[in-house]
């Protein structure tokens, strides 16, 4: 019922007792406490999305440019001028990190989980509001440090988002590998503090912060998302946190956590005995569960948008529950498929192997979950919808790759190449882009009172969905030709010159691609100010976002407490006056 | 907009299908006694992933028209899944992966598992910022002593692998900016690194592997076909990455002896 789970009756009271109090404070007058430091998650929801909006502009850029100088080497760019190699190196790892941490990781959870979580369980804010705007503004200050590597001697850093040692480790292993690296790695581990404090929140809240009748079986999938997504937070990114510590301590104080002793241009480094392959295993035992960190929120909305505009409860609520615990569980041990041609023991490879084989079971179950909603229902192509459509395409996509690279046979051929960047631009990068677009049609209007245009909305779903298949698809059969990944130039190699033009396709594919994702910010900020006016519940939807007002007030329901009485997808209910049942009417649906 | 989303659905993964199963870029050519064996696991994922993947895009742009809303008053199936058919397709998915995985772990046993064998051509491969060196062990079969301190780079040769010529082990070492190798004959590679990591990659032999600081690591291939095969480095190692490259020669016995003899009696 109300409350955790579990307790008895008078712990639960004092629990909603205390929840209460620590979320009497009024609305903030003030501009600086209303919109810079503010408590309302609602705020700090968008402010991680404008963050993560930005970030995302300028992580495309700099693809744009990787594209161009990969296509026309000697042209000399305004403002620019020419592209070094080792600049290549520089735009291709801030790429990456930007786009995972700043974007995959900071939209899903920080943006919409923060706005939406307490929305839809019943609460008035997050658990620990000062945790809360605490989070954002550390991870506020790693974003600017991570664009401060841009502006010192040397540049940003050429590791790539891996950040390999002893490339990372070592100021004379390239340009970039001083200063610039050192504020890599301290962006890095600023952003784990952050992401840690939230993930605490996000499952304080999750577990005891949920209304009356709103038990754990009839949360929405994206709490569950959101919950399990903030579990794998809090366990991966402190490995990552102690991972970054030690290379900063290699880097500045001369220890050897990851350096052995090594000679670069034929000076003796100071260091002796540490191995590079423990930063493999520490990176990657976060990394991994990063994949899920990004894409699991996408998961948990898609499921909601694809009942909601199937008009049809969700296929298998329960099993996608237990699909999204087993990928969170089976994600930590499977960060050695990774490293199957690192040197780490071939007899390892055995067991990683046969756990990614593995993850993907509870992924096929996501999508035949997804088709079995589809079937039989009437679907509106409302622009979430087909963002979510794209997704579950994307996903398919993406995932199909998955057990090619999880065979460590195939990997002699496939890893480290062009295959692998596909594979991952397809499911970790486009499909979760999809769910952060998916979600900002759906919520759009929730959160500014307006609607976007539809319109725009579906050139914006087109172009970007056939743009990107012609980005990533080209890619695995470059890859399976044997292109290596992080290549600034196929000059050298004699075999990769056949692959050029393929490389020129996937160039031109990317500029419409890019030139699409302006009509996705015009939309965006046309619509504040001239869409048209939203009611309460546009998509005649049934969980508890839609039951207040928008955009919804300070404390979330206007003095009221909700009370929930149904699960999250009864659509098409027989007998029901409407098509859909709120999970706040209280003409109950049978259980069933 | 449903027919809209299953033409686009339909026609991406028609064009995606055609390129793979036309090969029109596919696994260069192999030349090694591994490569049967890989490319044959990789043609039978395929086949299975192809199948998952087009049935998939198919039946979902399939049912984005089917089931599109035709603003009749017939309301959407009242459903909450179905346990059976959630528990025939994980069972089916668990065979389909796991029988993958099972069938793949034999040839990695195969490949990984095992020394190289007691007559196998011994290579010495050392990576460095931005270029692979090859040593020979020489008529002695023994590899001399190397030393850090020695390492100069920029001369090339012996000298950037620091190789310590007052041992009587080194002075017959051959060390070569090419790397032959007889056809037909397995040979072992002994893989090191001096600076960063590298990852010796030769597309045509099937073989890749990082080549790590501190570890001295060893694998072995056999090359079948003689000819001339590109080396590539696979793993990120600074501004000259995608230039460092060398040259795979697989010869015959006879070329391969007297291309050896030939530089042990140039060195004395």
């Amino acid at each position: 019922m109300a409350g955790g789970a579990g307790g008895g009756e008078t712990i639960m009271s004092t629990r909603e007792f205390a929840a209460h109090e620590s979320h009497a404070h009024a609305a903030p007058q003030g501009f600086i406490r209303k919109w810079v430091f503010s408590l309302d998650h609602k705020v700090i929801g968008l402010q991680y999305y404008f963050l993560a909006l930005t970030a995302v502009f300028v992580g495309m850029f700099l693809s744009l440019l990787m594209r161009i100088h990969l296509i026309w080497p000697a042209v000399a760019l305004p403002l620019f001028g020419e592209i070094k190699p080792e600049t290549y190196l520089s735009l291709l790892t801030m790429h990456g990190t930007i786009m995972v941490f700043f974007v995959l990781t900071t939209a899903p959870q920080g943006g919409f989980g923060n706005y939406f979580l307490p929305i839809q369980i019943g609460a008035a804010d997050m658990a620990f509001p000062v945790l809360n705007m605490l989070s954002f503004w550390v991870t506020f200050l790693a974003y600017a440090v991570m664009l401060s590597a841009f502006f010192v001697t040397g540049g940003a850093p050429l590791h790539g988002w891996t950040g390999y040692p002893p490339l990372s480790a070592l100021p004379s292993a390239g340009p970039g590998e001083g200063a610039g690296a050192d504020l890599w790695v301290i962006s890095i581990a600023l952003f784990c503090i952050g992401a840690l404090m939230s993930a605490l929140n996000f499952i304080t809240t999750t577990l005891d912060m949920r209304v009356k009748g709103m038990s754990m079986m009839r949360m929405p999938l994206t709490c569950w998302a959101w919950f399990i997504t903030a579990i794998l937070g809090l366990l991966a990114f402190g490995v990552l946190f102690s991972a970054g510590i030690l290379l900063l301590l290699d880097r500045n104080v001369g220890t050897s956590f990851f350096v052995p002793l090594v000679t670069v241009n034929g000076i003796l480094a100071a260091h002796k005995g540490g191995s590079p392959l423990l930063w493999q295993h520490l990176f990657w035992f976060f990394g991994h569960p990063e994949v899920y960190i990004a894409i699991l929120p996408a998961m948990g909305l898609c499921s909601q948008l694809v009942s909601v505009f199937s008009r049809k409860p969700i296929f298998g609520y329960k099993a996608m529950v237990y699909a999204m615990l087993s990928i969170g569980l089976l994600g930590f041990m499977v960060w050695g498929h990774h490293m199957f041609m690192s040197g780490m023991s071939p007899y390892t490879a055995f067991a990683f192997s046969l756990m990614t084989m593995a993850i993907g079971v509870p992924s096929a179950i996501k999508t035949f979950n997804w088709l079995g909603t589809l079937w039989g229902g009437r679907i509106r192509f409302s622009s979430p919808m087909l963002f979510a459509i794209g997704f579950v395409s994307m996903f398919v996509s993406g995932g199909i790759s998955g057990p090619f690279l999880a065979q460590p046979v195939l990997d002699i051929p496939l890893h480290d190449t062009a295959f692998v960047t596909g594979h991952f631009h397809l499911i970790m990068g486009v499909a979760s882009i999809f769910g952060i677009f998916a979600a900002t049609y759906y919520w759009f209007p929730k959160m500014f009172g307006r609607m976007m245009s539809e319109s725009m909305a579906r050139w914006h779903f087109c172009l970007t969905f056939v743009g990107t298949y012609c980005i990533f698809m080209p890619m695995h059969y470059a890859g399976m030709a044997g292109q290596p990944r992080r290549y600034s130039q196929f000059t050298e190699l004699h075999y990769l010159a056949p692959l050029i033009r393929l490389n020129t396709f996937i160039t031109f594919a990317a500029f419409i691609t890019i030139a699409a994702q302006f009509i996705f910010l015009f939309n965006l900020f046309w619509s504040m100010k001239y869409g048209k006016k939203a009611s309460d519940n546009p998509w005649e939807a049934t969980t508890l976002e839609w039951t207040t007002a928008t955009p919804p007030p300070h404390d979330n329901f206007g003095g009221r407490t909700p009370v929930v009485y149904n699960g999250p997808y009864e659509y098409s209910v027989p007998g029901a006056p409407r098509d859909y049942v709120m999970q706040t009417d209280t003409t109950t649906v049978a259980a069933h | 907009m449903g027919l809209v989303l299953l033409i686009v659905i339909w026609l991406i993964t028609i064009a995606s299908t055609y390129f793979f199963v036309a090969k029109t870029w596919w696994l260069p050519v192999g030349a090694s006694a591994s490569a049967a064996g890989i490319d044959h696991q990789f043609a039978i994922t395929f086949i299975l992933m192809g199948i998952v993947f087009v049935a998939a895009q198919l039946i979902l742009g399939l049912f984005a028209w089917k089931y599109r809303d035709r603003g009749s008053s017939s309301p959407a199936r009242y459903s909450h899944g179905n346990n059976m058919l959630e528990i025939v397709w994980t069972v089916l998915t668990f065979i389909l992966f796991v029988g993958l995985n099972l069938m793949s772990s034999s040839i990695w046993a195969s490949e990984r598992f095992r020394p190289a064998e007691p007559g196998a051509v011994q290579v010495e491969v050392t990576g460095m910022q931005f270029a692979w060196y090859f040593r020979y062990a020489g008529p002695d079969g023994k590899f001399g002593a190397t030393k850090p301190e020695l390492e100069d780079a920029s001369a090339g040769g012996e000298a950037a692998l620091g190789l310590d010529t007052s041992d009587p082990a080194a002075r017959d070492d051959l060390v070569t900016g090419t790397m032959y190798v007889p056809v037909n004959r397995e040979v072992e590679i002994i893989l090191r690194a001096h600076d960063v990591i590298h990852s010796f990659f030769v597309p045509a032999m099937r073989f890749k592997q990082d080549a790590v600081p501190g570890l001295a690591i060893r694998m072995h291939f056999t090359p079948t076909t003689t000819g001339d095969y590109e080396i590539a480095c696979a793993e990120l190692c600074g501004l000259g990455h995608y230039k460092m490259h060398g040259m795979l020669k697989v010869v015959s016995q006879e070329e391969f002896d007297k291309w050896l003899a030939a530089r042990e009696a140039e060195k004395q």
